[in-house]
């Protein structure tokens, strides 16, 4: 596999090439070559099928990552290809002419991280949610909890218990706790 | 009971189109007028004796529904079966999380139920929202949105808690205390406010009858 990372460094300029396992791999590429890069892989690599695209927030260094995972049925191996596009100007090229069902991941990152893939088929369309108004709920800096708070209805007197506490308390009740 | 004299004034129905608006009702839902002396008790005993589930699972917990009809725990013999349409049936099943978008669904489905109609709410996220309580898209009440005759606890509550929770339904309905459909009717507005509340982009009839 390393005249492949050798192959896509001198290419696409692909780095930090990491083994996770025997079968799977992850690299990572500028975004403004991130369609060059799949379109290769998939045209000459043998990675023919797109199995998981997703980003990841990493909201302390301002980034999606996004994450393409990529298969080759030839030799039984997977490869991630990330790059990590601006957070707040998260523009990111379509992949949809490679992958046809990748435009249905992209309507995803559409509406959980307002991740935009111009030119993606229907990606402006409610995918799960329905009249969601809010921040994209995915994004790191939702509060879920205070949202939930503040649009549903609590019944008084719920209580919540630690479960690690619970549960020592339930089984070495002369433990201090 | 209903005060006959007083007509209620129309619904909006504003979710729907100008030109959508005549195709749908807009008359709010009326309290069942209970008839008189024992044919009341008696009607309560054959609505107690077939209940008829709608077969729509909102929810995970709806997966306890399916064993129920096999012959181990054979709900037949209660006179308890699935119905597929709204029309057709006089128990809703609230199988568990609810998001908001199912939500939508329950209403509607709800609302398209002949009364007199019973609410089963089934599993702690209906009761108090269970692990969905910090969701951004679940609700933790359903007693918000639509009446509930009978919660059933746990997460999930097992087949036998359900037949449990239909002869408690049953013994409700029997002595006329079973009273969700006129709760809604009498609190009509209040429940349309709270469903209105959390589905946002509302686009269907104020009453979907």
């Amino acid at each position: 596999m390393n005249e492949l990372a050798t192959e896509l460094a001198a290419r696409y300029g692909a780095r930090d090439w990491h083994d996770q396992r025997k079968d799977l791999a992850s690299i990572w590429v500028d975004p403004i070559r991130i369609h060059d890069t799949l379109a290769w892989l998939k045209d000459q690599a043998g990675y023919v099928h797109l199995s998981f695209l997703t980003a990841i927030d990493n909201i302390e260094r301002k980034a999606f990552t996004m994450a393409y995972t990529l298969r080759n049925h030839e030799r039984g191996h997977s490869l991630i290809v990330h790059c990590d596009i601006d957070r707040d100007h998260p523009v990111v090229d379509s992949i949809h002419l490679l992958w046809g069902q990748a435009w249905t991941y992209q309507r995803e990152l559409k509406e959980w991280f307002g991740i935009d893939c111009p030119g993606s088929p229907r990606k402006d369309e409610e995918f799960v949610l329905e009249g969601w108004d809010d921040l994209p709920m995915m994004r790191r800096d939702f509060d879920s909890l205070a949202y939930s708070q503040a649009t549903y209805e609590d019944r008084p007197g719920r209580e919540t218990a630690d479960p690690a506490a619970h549960m020592k308390q339930k089984l070495y009740p002369e433990a201090p706790l | 009971m209903s005060d006959k004299k007083l007509k209620p004034a129309p619904l909006p129905n504003e979710g729907l189109l100008p030109e959508e608006r005549g195709l749908f009702c807009d008359a709010a839902p009326r309290e069942y007028e209970a008839a008189k002396g024992w044919v009341e008790n008696f009607l309560n005993w054959a609505r107690a004796e077939s209940l008829w589930i709608l077969g729509f699972g909102t929810g995970c917990g709806a997966v306890e529904l399916r064993p129920l009809m096999t012959s181990r725990f054979d709900m037949y013999r209660f006179g308890i079966q699935a119905r597929p349409t709204p029309r057709q049936s006089s128990v809703f099943v609230i199988g568990g999380y609810a998001s908001v978008k199912t939500l939508k669904r329950i209403v509607r489905s709800y609302e398209q139920m002949m009364g007199p109609k019973f609410v089963v709410a089934l599993g702690s996220c209906t009761i108090n929202g269970g692990m969905y309580w910090d969701s951004y898209n679940t609700i933790k009440r359903i007693d918000q949105y639509i009446p509930v005759d009978v919660y059933i606890t746990g997460c999930m509550p097992r087949p036998e808690a359900l037949l449990a929770g239909f002869q408690e339904l049953k013994k409700i309905i029997k002595s006329g205390n079973a009273e969700g459909q006129n709760l809604y009717a009498r609190n009509f507005e209040w429940y349309k406010a709270n469903q209105k509340k959390v589905i946002k982009d509302w686009n269907m009839p104020d009453y979907n009858w």
